[in-house]
C-alpha cells in the first residue's frame, strides 16, 4: 500500500526523528486528541511494535483491553489493559509514566515489568515515537477491564527481582544508526531492533531468558514453535532468499519458498502486513546484513536405515504435496530445501508434522493454505524417521531426530490448546 | 414458533458452486450476506487430508461426502401409472451436502455448451420440421444465448483455472481443440493436462478414424495457477481419486479452492452451516420473498428476514422448496399447466468396457484425474445431421476413465464369475490391459410432459414435509440416441486394438439405484414464457421477483455435456443483472 498517505507519513516519521535530536518535545505533556499527526503516526507505529497480539485477549476480543495469557519460560503473565481507562487502563498515566514503561519496563507505580513485555526492545524507540503511540492508544474508546497480570509461580512472582535480571541483561542505550549505511538500512535496523522487537522470538536466550547478543536473530524457540534464524546465513537463516522474498513474505505471508504458521502467522495479520513497502524493504535490507553461524555439516549418508524408512514415508505421504525434490509449490506448499525451520532444532517440523498447521491468509495471499496432523497415523519412530530424512535431503543437513524426541514433542502439544 | 434473526440484504439457500459465486459477488457489491447451508462446513486440510482422502471405501462406496438418506430423500417412480417409493440409499446421482457442495466431489469437468443448445426448440424445428419431434417432447429456447453467455463462462474458467485446448478462438478453429465449440474470446488459463496411455491412444484411434479428438476442459490443474481473486491452486499428481471424493491437494477447483478463501474475509459476508432452509416465506400475498425459515441441528427454528433471497441448493432441493413454499404454480402433467416441476431431465450415459492383449498393453490405469480424457464431439447436440437416424441430440465420447480404484474399477471380461479364485485371476490377468471409462458416451436427455418432478402425496421427511417425487423414464429418442452413439464409441476401441469390446447401452426402464451421473436439470427452468418457465432469462423468479434460483434446475432440457460450467456461467449472468440492474431498481427485469 504505498499510497500517498503512507509516503506523508514516512516522510514525516523521517522529519520527528531528525527532530528528536533536539530536546525540542516534552516527554510529560501528554499531546491533544487534536494532533492528527502524532496520533496517526503513532497508529503506525503501535502496527509496528504490534502491541494489540498481546494486549488483546482473544476470548474476549475487545482490542488493547489486556488479558492475553503469554507464555513465558518462567510461567504465565497476562497483558495488561493499555486501553485509556482511568481505573484499569492506562488514562491516568504521564506521558513520562508510559515511556518509562515502554521504554525502561517500569510501571506508574514504580513496580517492574517482566520482560514478556519486550522493553528491552522498545527501549531502542525514541522518545517521539514512544509518545506517538501514547497519543494514539489515548484516542482509543476506554474498557473498563481488571486484570491481574502476575501469575507466575514463586520465585520469579517478586518483581523486584527484575532489578537483577535488567542489571544482568537489559541494555537501556538508546539506538545507534550507522553512517556508513543508508537511510533505509537503518530504518530497518531500528525496526527490528526496536518497535518490530524481532529478537523477542528469533534471538536465542541464556536460562534466565536474556538475550544472546552476539547471536542476534540466530533462532529461538518458544511457544511450542522454533522461531528461525533470520541472519543472512545461507543454511540456516535467509541466505537463500532476495530481498524481495523477504519483504513479500512479511506482507503477504508468503512467498516462493515459505508460509508464516503460528506466532509469525500472528505477526503477519496484525502487524507486519499492514507496514509500509519502504519499511518492510528496508527490514530485508537490515537482516540480509545479519551475519550468521552456520557451520559445514555432512548429512546423513543415503543409505543410513533410518533415511530408508524416512525416505519411504516421504514418498507415501509428503512428495504428493512437498514434491519428489522438497521443493513444494511456490507460494502453496513449503519448499523444505535449505529451509531456514528445517536447519533448525526440530521443534517446529514435528509440531507441524504431528499436529499440522494453518498459514495465514492475508489481503494479497487469501489462500491460507494448510498441513494436515499425521500425529495420529505415523508412530514416533516414524515421525523420527521421516524427520531426519527431510532434515537430511537436498542439501539439508542437521542431526537425526529419534523416538524419543518425538514422544516429546508430543507431550508438549498435548498440553497446548493450538 | 420460529425465533426472528436480524435483517440482512440477501439471504442465499445454499453454499456449494452456485451459492458460493452469488455471495462473493453481492458482498463485493457491498451487501450484507448470509449463507445458509444444510451441511457441514468443509475445509481441505481438515476434510480430505491427502493422509485419508483416498479413501475409496469411506467415500466412493460409503458415500461420506453426501446427504444422509435419513436427514431428507426423494420418491421415485418410471411412470405415473406406478406408485413412487422412498429412496434410502443414493444410486442413480449423489445428493451434495456441506459447504462447496458438489464442487467437492466433482470431477472437474468443465464444459460449454454449443450455440445451438440454447436455441435448441427453434434450431431443430429450422433444420428438421417440427414433425421431427417426437409429440411429447417439451423442449424449449433457454432465452439465452452463447454469445451472452461467453463472457460469463470465461469468468468461471479463468476462476478453476481450467485446463484445456481452445478448439474455437473468436471464431478461428485451433488445432488440438474442440472444432465444434462455440467462440472464445481467449485460451483457456491453462494448458490441457498431460493425457495417460490409454487416453493418448483413443485420440490416436478416433483420429485415424477421421475424428478430431481434444482433450476434456479440466477443473484439474496441469500446473499451478493464481485465479483472479489471487486464490491459489496447486498442480495435480493424477492420484485417481477425483470423483466422489474431495482433493487434498488443493489441485481441483472447488469453492474451497477458488473462492471461499476470499470470502470468508469479507466482514459483510457470513455462513451459517448445519442449518436446512424449510421454506422460503413470502408476504401475505405472495409477491414478495420475506426471508427463509430454517432448522438448525438442535432442531431449533429460525426465521431469516432478507430483501433478496438466492436458491442455490441441488436441483431437486431447488425445486422441493419452490413447492413447498407455494412459489409458481405446480405443474400438472396431465393439464400440461403450471411450472414447477417440468422439464425435468437427467443424462443418458453408457460405457463400453474392452479388454486388450496384456502382453502389449499396460495402461496403469491408476494414473488418472478426474477430468482427464481424450473427447470426440462430432455425435454431440447437432454436430451431425439426424436426418437419417431418427433422433435429436447427442453427446460427446471419450476415453475419460478417472481412475484404477481397486474396488469399483476391476473390469473382467464377461463370463468370470462374480467371485472366488477365477475372478481374483481374471481381475490379475485385466487389470493393467482392461479399460473402463465409466461415463464414456455423455449423451443428453430431453425433456418430456410425463418426465417430472412434484410433491410425494405419501411420504413426508422428519419435519413432516412432504418429499420431492421424481417420475423419470427414458423415451425412445434417448434409447435411439444411445443405441448410435455406443456403437460408434466401441468402433474407437477396436481401432485400438482391443481383443474384446462390451457395450452397456443404456435401457429403459430408468435405473434409480445404478449411478448415471449427478446431472439432474430442470424442474425450475428459464425461458421467455411465464407459461413454460419458472424463471425468466436472468433466473428471475416470474412470480416473486427478489427471489432468483440459481443452478441446473434452469436447465429447460440438458445438453451432451457435463453441466457445472453452464451453471456457473447461468449464475455469472444472472448476478450480473442483479448487479447491474436490479439492485438499483428492484423489481422484474422482464416483463412477461
Amino acid at each position: 500500500m504505498p499510497d500517498a498517505r503512507y509516503k506523508a507519513l514516512y516522510v514525516s516519521a523521517a522529519l520527528m526523528l531528525a527532530a528528536c535530536r533536539f530536546p525540542a518535545v516534552q516527554a510529560g505533556d501528554p499531546p491533544t486528541a487534536q494532533d492528527f499527526t502524532e496520533i496517526e503516526r503513532g497508529r503506525y507505529l503501535t502496527t509496528v511494535a504490534d502491541c494489540v497480539a498481546c494486549h488483546t485477549d482473544p476470548d474476549d476480543g475487545r482490542p488493547f483491553a489486556g488479558g492475553r495469557p503469554i507464555e513465558t519460560p518462567f510461567g504465565t503473565v497476562v497483558s495488561a489493559n493499555i486501553t485509556p481507562d482511568r481505573e484499569t487502563g492506562i488514562g491516568t498515566w504521564t506521558g513520562r509514566q508510559f515511556d518509562q514503561a515502554v521504554r525502561q519496563g517500569k510501571r506508574a507505580d514504580g513496580k517492574r515489568l517482566y520482560p514478556a513485555m519486550p522493553y528491552v526492545y522498545y527501549t531502542k524507540m525514541s522518545e517521539v515515537d514512544v509518545r506517538a503511540i501514547r497519543a494514539y492508544l489515548g484516542t482509543l474508546p476506554p474498557v473498563h477491564h481488571e486484570v491481574e497480570t502476575n501469575r507466575l509461580p514463586f520465585p520469579f512472582n517478586i518483581r523486584w527481582g527484575m532489578r537483577l535480571w535488567n542489571a544482568l541483561y537489559f541494555d537501556s542505550s538508546p539506538f545507534k544508526s550507522d553512517p556508513s549505511r543508508s537511510s533505509s538500512w537503518n530504518r530497518g535496523a531500528y525496526l527490528v531492533q526496536g518497535p518490530g522487537h524481532c529478537g523477542s522470538c528469533h534471538t536465542p536466550k541464556g536460562i534466565l531468558g536474556g538475550d544472546k547478543v552476539k547471536r542476534a536473530l540466530q533462532g529461538y524457540s518458544l511457544q511450542g514453535w522454533f522461531a528461525p534464524d533470520i541472519t543472512a546465513d545461507s543454511r540456516r537463516g535467509l541466505g537463500q532468499w532476495s530481498l524481495e522474498d523477504i519483504s513479500q513474505f512479511l506482507k503477504n505471508g508468503h512467498n516462493r519458498y515459505a508460509g508464516a504458521a503460528g506466532p509469525m502467522a500472528e505477526e503477519v495479520m496484525h502487524s507486519s502486513s499492514k507496514m509500509t513497502d519502504a519499511d518492510l524493504t528496508a527490514i530485508a535490507q537490515y537482516l540480509q546484513d545479519m551475519p550468521g553461524h552456520s557451520t559445514a555439516r555432512q548429512p546423513l549418508a543415503a543409505g543410513d536405515p533410518r533415511m530408508k524408512a524416512g525416505g519411504a514415508i516421504y514418498q507415501d505421504l509428503c512428495a504428493a504435496c512437498h514434491h519428489q525434490d522438497g521443493s513444494g509449490v511456490p507460494f502453496l506448499i513449503p519448499n523444505l530445501r535449505a529451509a531456514a525451520s528445517v536447519e533448525a532444532q526440530p521443534t517446529s517440523v514435528l509440531r507441524v508434522i504431528i499436529r499440522g498447521t494453518r498459514t495465514v491468509g492475508t489481503q494479497n495471499e487469501p489462500t491460507a493454505p494448510a498441513m494436515p496432523g499425521f500425529g495420529w497415523q505415523l508412530k514416533d519412530e516414524q515421525i523420527a524417521n521421516v524427520t531426519t530424512y527431510i532434515r537430511n535431503s537436498w542439501g539439508n543437513a542437521v542431526p537425526s531426530v529419534g523416538a524419543d524426541d518425538v514422544r516429546k514433542a508430543r507431550e508438549e502439544l498435548q498440553a497446548r490448546s493450538e | 414458533m420460529a425465533r426472528k434473526l436480524p435483517h440482512k440484504d440477501v439471504v442465499i439457500v445454499g453454499l456449494g458452486w452456485t451459492g458460493s459465486i452469488a455471495a462473493y459477488e453481492l458482498a463485493d457489491a457491498g451487501l450484507d450476506v448470509v449463507a445458509i447451508e444444510r451441511g457441514p462446513w468443509r475445509d481441505t486440510a481438515t476434510d480430505y487430508a491427502p493422509n485419508f482422502a483416498q479413501d475409496e471405501l469411506r467415500y466412493r462406496i460409503r458415500h461420506e461426502l453426501f446427504l444422509r438418506p435419513d436427514q431428507t430423500t426423494f420418491t421415485f417412480r418410471n411412470k405415473m401409472s406406478d406408485t413412487a417409493l422412498p429412496i434410502r440409499t443414493w444410486g442413480a446421482f449423489m445428493p451434495p451436502n456441506g459447504v462447496g457442495g458438489g464442487g467437492v466431489h466433482w470431477n472437474g469437468e468443465t464444459w460449454r455448451f454449443l450455440p445451438s443448445d440454447f436455441v435448441l426448440r427453434t434450431h431443430l424445428i429450422q433444420r428438421y420440421g417440427a414433425r421431427f419431434l417426437p409429440q411429447d417432447m417439451t423442449i424449449q429456447d433457454w432465452g439465452v444465448t452463447y454469445e451472452e453467455l461467453e463472457a460469463h463462462y470465461d469468468r468461471f474458467e479463468y476462476l478453476c483455472g481450467i485446463s484445456g485446448t481452445a478448439g474455437n478462438l473468436q471464431g478461428r478453429i485451433q488445432p488440438g481443440g474442440n472444432p465444434f465449440e462455440g467462440p472464445r474470446s481467449r485460451p483457456y488459463p491453462n494448458p490441457a493436462q498431460q493425457q495417460p496411455f490409454s487416453h493418448a491412444l483413443f485420440a490416436k484411434a478416433a483420429q485415424e478414424l477421421g475424428y478430431k479428438p481434444f482433450p476434456q476442459p479440466s477443473g484439474n490443474m496441469s500446473k499451478a495457477y493464481r485465479n483472479p481473486l489471487g486464490v491459489r491452486l496447486g498442480p495435480c499428481t493424477y492420484c485417481g481419486f477425483c470423483e466422489w471424493f474431495g482433493c487434498a491437494n488443493y489441485s481441483k477447483s472447488s469453492p474451497q479452492t477458488t473462492i471461499l478463501p476470499v470470502l470468508v474475509r469479507k466482514p459483510n459476508f457470513q455462513a451459517r452451516d448445519n442449518s436446512e432452509v424449510t421454506r422460503i416465506n413470502t408476504d401475505p400475498d405472495g409477491k414478495r420473498a420475506t426471508g427463509v425459515t430454517f432448522v438448525d441441528t438442535r432442531g431449533e427454528e429460525w426465521e431469516q428476514p432478507a430483501d433478496l433471497v438466492i436458491l442455490a441448493a441441488y436441483t431437486i432441493f431447488n425445486v422441493q422448496l419452490l413447492l413447498l413454499s407455494g412459489i409458481g404454480a405446480p405443474y400438472d402433467p396431465i393439464a400440461n399447466r403450471g411450472v414447477i416441476g417440468r422439464n425435468f431431465t437427467h443424462q443418458t450415459i453408457s460405457d463400453v468396457t474392452s479388454f486388450f492383449d496384456k502382453s502389449r498393453f499396460v495402461f496403469n490405469p491408476f494414473i488418472a484425474s478426474g477430468a482427464i480424457g481424450m473427447c470426440i464431439d462430432e455425435f454431440n447436440g447437432d454436430n451431425f445431421d439426424h436426418g437419417p437416424h431418427g433422433f435429436v441430440g447427442g453427446g460427446y465420447m471419450g476415453q475419460v476413465q478417472t481412475n484404477g480404484r481397486p474396488i469399483e474399477t476391476t473390469p473382467v471380461p464377461p463370463g468370470t464369475p462374480r467371485w472366488g479364485a477365477k475372478w481374483k485371476q481374471a481381475v490379475r490377468d485385466n487389470y493393467l490391459s482392461a479399460l473402463k471409462p465409466g461415463t464414456g458416451v455423455h449423451g443428453s436427455m430431453y425433456s418430456y410432459r410425463d418426465v417430472y418432478v412434484d410433491l410425494d402425496p405419501v411420504y413426508r421427511d422428519r419435519l413432516n414435509r412432504p418429499l420431492l417425487r421424481i417420475t423419470m423414464d427414458f423415451h425412445d429418442n434417448e434409447l435411439k440416441q444411445n443405441l448410435f452413439l455406443t456403437d460408434k464409441f466401441a468402433e474407437i476401441f477396436r481401432a485400438m486394438g482391443a481383443q474384446q469390446v462390451v457395450k452397456e447401452y443404456r435401457k429403459a426402464p430408468y435405473d434409480i439405484t445404478k449411478y448415471q451421473t449427478t446431472h439432474l436439470c430442470g424442474g425450475a427452468v428459464m425461458g421467455e414464457d411465464p407459461r413454460t418457465s419458472a424463471l425468466n432469462r436472468y433466473l428471475q423468479s416470474w412470480d416473486v421477483p427478489n427471489l432468483f434460483v440459481l443452478g441446473a434446475s434452469a436447465f429447460p432440457q440438458n445438453a451432451g455435456y457435463n453441466p457445472t460450467g453452464t451453471v456457473a456461467a447461468l449464475a455469472y449472468w444472472s448476478l450480473e443483472a442483479i448487479r447491474n440492474r436490479y439492485l438499483k431498481e428492484p423489481g422484474p427485469l422482464v416483463h412477461a
